[in-house]
C-alpha cells in the first residue's frame, strides 16, 4: 500500500470523524463493562451480605445471582450493539473514505 | 505428591485459574484407572474418524503458508465464533466449573462472569485492529513499525512460553482424564493426543484445526444442554424449587447462594479478574483466530457469536452444578462405599459425568466423556499451531532468514515445528504426571497478560512506543509474571515445599502488568535514537491501516 494512499486518507475530514466517533463509542462501552464488573467484584469482596440478599420475599433469587445473570446478558447485548454500529454506520463511512482515497490516488 | 483432579484437568482455559486458586485446596488423590468405557471409546472413535476425514480434505487445500496459518483467511465470522468458543471452553470448563458449582454454589457463578467479561473488552479494544494489522501471528502487529528481528524474537519467546505451559497442563489433564473416563493407560492417552494433534496440524493446518474446534464446540454444546435439560426437568424447570431443595441437602445450607470465602480477598479477586481478562487477550492461539477471517467485519462478528455461546454455556454449567447437588449428591451410588457426603467416586471432577449417567445412562455418559477428550485434543491442536507459527513465521522466516525464506521451506519448517512441539508435549506430559500442574496455568495466563498484552495494546494505541520500550516491557512482563508465580504459594510452597510463600498472592497480573506497562513507557520516552524517531513517525500510517483496514487485504500474500 503506497504511503500516499495513507496520506490521502489522513487528509480526509471524514477520517477524523470516523476515528473520533468509533473511539468514543468503544471507550464508553469499555468503561461501562469495566465499571459494572469491577464494581460487582468489590461488592462481593466488601459487602457479601448485600450480594446474598433476596430480591423478593419467598424467592431464592438473590441480588448476586440476578446481577450475575444480568451481566451475562447485558454485556452480550453491548457487544451486539457495538457490532451492529461498527458493521453498519462505521463501515459505511470507512468504505466512503477508502473509495475517495482510491480516486485521489489515480 | 497429591494432586487434585481439578488441578490436573487444569488443562482447559479458564477453570485453570479456578483450579489454581480455589479448588486445589481440597486435594483429591490421583485418579484411578476405571474399567473400559466402551460407549465413550466408540463415540470418540467416530469423532476421530470424522476429524481425520476433514484433515484429509483440508490437506489438499493447505498449500501456502497462508493456508497453513490462517486457512487462507477464508473462515466466516460464524465458523470462527464457534471455533473461538471451542478454544475457550475446555474440558476443565465443563468438569471443573460444574464441580465448583456443586461444592461452592454462587461463588462459582461469580468466577464464570470473570471468565466471560474479557470478551466484550477484546471486541471494543482489539478485534478489528488485530485483523487489520496482523497477518499470521500477533508478533506481526508489534513488528509492524518496530525492529523486526528483536521484537519478533521477544514475541516468539513469550508466545512459546505461554504455549508450552499450557500444553503441559493440557497433556497432564488429558492423561488423567482418559485414564479415568476411558480406562486407558496414562501414557497411551498422551501418545494418542500427541499423535492425533500432529496429524491434524501438519497435514490440515488451520483449516483442519478450525473444523476440529467447530465440531468439538457443537458436541460440547449439545452434550451440556442435553444433560442440563434432563436434569432441570426433574425440578419442573423451576429455579426456586431447585435451589430450595438444594439448600436443604447442601452442606452450605442457606449460604449456597451467598458469596463464600473465594473472593474474600479483594487483591486476589481483582488480580484474578485482570489476569483472566487480559490474559485471554494475550493468548497466542486465541489471537491467531482473528487472522483467519476475511476482514474486520467478520472479526467483530466472531466475537459476538463466541461470547454469546460462552455466556450461554456458563449458565448451562451453573444449572448443571445446582442440579447435581440433588441428583448426584443424594445418590449413594456415586460415593465410595455408598457413603453420602463422603468421597465422590473418581474424584470431585467427576460430578458432571455422574450427573450425565444419572439422567441419561451409559450412553450419555459415554458421549460426555468423548466430548471431554475431543475438547482436549482440539485445544492442544490450536496451541500447537500457534507455537509452530511463532517458530516458523517469526523466528525462522523473519528473524533467521530475514524474510528471504521461500514459502515452501517456511511451510516445511512449520510442519517440523509442529512435530517437535508434539514430541515435547508428550515428553513433558510424562515428566509431570505426578506433579500438581495448576501453577502452569497461572503462569500461562500471567505471562500472556503481562508479556503479550501490554506490548500489543501499546503498539496499537500509543504512538510513542519504540523498539527499546517494547523489548523492556515484554521481557520485564515475562520475567515478573514468572517470578511472582514462583514466589507464590502455588510453586514456593506446593511444589518446592518451603514453609511459607514470599509473594502473598497466587495471581500475578495486578503486579506484573504495571511493571510491563511502566517499563515500556518509561524506556520508550527515554529513547532518543534516530531509529526510535522513525518508528514514532511510522505510527501515523499504521494508525490509518488499523482504523480503515486499507492494506490489510493484501496482507496474506507477502
Amino acid at each position: 500500500m503506497s504511503v500516499s494512499m495513507y496520506a490521502h486518507i489522513r487528509r480526509n475530514p471524514r477520517f477524523a470523524e470516523l476515528v473520533a466517533k468509533r473511539t468514543r463509542f468503544a471507550t464508553i462501552l469499555s468503561i461501562v463493562v469495566l465499571a459494572i464488573f469491577y464494581g460487582f467484584v468489590l461488592l462481593v469482596a466488601f459487602a457479601p451480605e448485600f450480594i446474598a440478599k433476596q430480591l423478593s420475599e419467598g424467592s431464592n433469587l438473590t441480588f448476586g445471582v440476578a446481577v450475575g445473570l444480568f451481566q451475562f446478558v447485558f454485556f452480550w447485548v453491548l457487544t451486539l450493539v457495538y457490532v451492529r454500529r461498527a458493521n453498519g454506520e462505521f463501515d459505511d463511512i470507512n468504505n466512503e473514505i477508502v473509495r475517495a482515497a482510491w480516486k485521489e490516488e489515480k | 505428591m497429591k494432586a487434585s483432579v481439578i488441578s490436573r484437568l487444569s488443562a482447559g482455559l479458564l477453570s485453570l485459574s479456578v483450579a489454581a486458586s480455589a479448588v486445589a485446596g481440597d486435594a483429591i488423590a490421583q485418579t484411578e484407572k476405571q474399567g473400559l468405557n466402551l460407549h465413550a471409546i466408540l463415540m470418540f472413535f467416530v469423532f476421530v474418524m470424522m476429524t481425520l476425514g476433514i484433515t484429509y480434505w483440508a490437506a489438499s487445500r493447505t498449500k501456502s503458508t497462508a493456508d497453513f496459518y490462517t486457512a487462507g483467511g477464508g473462515i466466516t465470522g460464524w465458523q470462527n465464533g464457534l471455533a473461538i468458543a471451542g478454544d475457550y471452553m475446555s474440558a476443565a470448563t465443563l468438569l471443573g466449573l460444574t464441580a465448583m458449582m456443586y461444592t461452592q454454589g454462587v461463588d462459582a457463578y461469580i468466577y464464570m462472569i470473570a471468565f466471560f467479561v474479557g470478551w466484550p473488552i477484546i471486541l471494543f479494544l482489539m478485534a478489528e485492529r488485530l485483523r487489520n494489522l496482523g497477518k499470521f501471528t500477533f508478533a506481526d502487529i508489534t513488528a509492524y513499525r518496530l525492529d523486526q528481528g528483536k521484537v519478533r524474537t521477544m514475541a516468539a519467546v513469550s508466545s512459546l512460553t505461554v504455549v508450552c505451559f499450557y500444553l503441559v497442563a493440557q497433556m497432564v489433564g488429558a492423561g488423567q482424564l482418559i485414564k479415568l473416563l476411558f480406562g486407558l493407560d496414562y501414557n497411551v492417552a498422551l501418545f494418542v493426543v500427541g499423535a492425533l494433534m500432529m496429524v491434524y496440524v501438519t497435514f490440515g493446518g488451520m483449516v483442519a484445526t478450525t473444523w476440529v474446534q467447530i465440531i468439538k464446540a457443537c458436541m460440547l454444546l449439545i452434550g451440556g444442554t442435553t444433560v442440563m435439560l434432563l436434569a432441570f426437568s426433574q425440578f419442573g424447570f423451576s429455579f426456586d424449587e431447585l435451589t430450595t431443595r438444594a439448600m436443604e441437602v447442601h452442606k452450605l445450607g442457606g449460604k449456597l447462594l451467598a458469596p463464600g470465602s473465594l473472593l474474600a480477598d479483594p487483591v486476589t479477586a481483582i488480580s484474578l479478574g485482570l489476569g483472566l481478562m487480559f490474559g485471554t487477550a494475550g493468548l497466542p492461539h486465541i489471537l491467531m483466530r482473528f487472522f483467519t477471517v476475511t476482514d474486520a467485519k467478520e472479526a467483530r462478528k466472531s466475537v459476538l457469536y463466541a461470547s454469546g455461546i460462552v455466556a450461554y454455556f456458563f449458565n448451562v454449567i451453573a444449572i448443571m452444578g445446582l442440579c447435581a447437588i440433588l441428583i448426584v449428591g443424594t445418590n449413594p451410588e456415586f460415593f465410595e462405599g455408598g457413603q453420602l457426603g463422603g468421597k465422590v467416586i473418581g474424584g470431585g471432577n467427576m460430578i458432571a459425568m455422574h450427573l450425565a449417567k444419572a439422567v441419561g445412562g451409559n450412553l450419555l455418559l459415554g458421549f460426555l466423556s468423548a466430548v471431554a477428550f475431543a475438547t482436549i485434543l482440539a485445544v492442544v491442536a490450536g496451541l500447537a499451531l500457534a507455537g509452530a507459527s511463532a517458530i516458523s513465521h517469526d523466528i525462522y522466516s523473519r528473524v533467521i532468514m530475514k524474510g528471504k525464506a521461500s514459502e515452501t521451506t517456511e511451510l516445511k519448517v512449520s510442519k517440523f515445528a509442529t512435530i517437535g512441539l508434539g514430541i515435547v508435549a508428550v515428553l513433558l506430559g510424562m515428566a509431570f504426571e505426578k506433579m500438581n500442574i495448576a501453577f502452569m496455568v497461572a503462569l500461562a495466563f500471567g505471562v500472556a497478560a503481562s508479556a503479550n498484552f501490554p506490548v500489543l495494546i501499546l503498539s496499537m494505541y500509543w504512538k510513542g512506543l519504540t523498539t527499546r520500550g517494547a523489548l523492556w516491557g515484554g521481557y520485564s512482563g515475562l520475567a515478573s509474571a514468572v517470578t511472582f508465580v514462583v514466589l507464590s504459594k502455588s510453586v514456593w510452597v506446593d511444589v518446592l515445599h518451603n514453609a511459607s510463600a514470599i509473594f502473598p498472592y497466587t495471581q500475578p497480573a495486578l503486579f506484573s502488568m504495571p511493571v510491563a506497562f511502566i517499563l515500556a513507557i518509561v524506556v520508550s520516552k527515554m529513547d532518543t535514537s534516530v531509529a526510535a524517531q522513525k518508528e514514532i513517525e511510522a505510527f501515523d500510517d499504521q494508525y490509518v491501516r488499523a482504523q480503515t483496514g486499507v492494506g490489510a487485504a493484501t496482507a496474506s500474500s507477502h
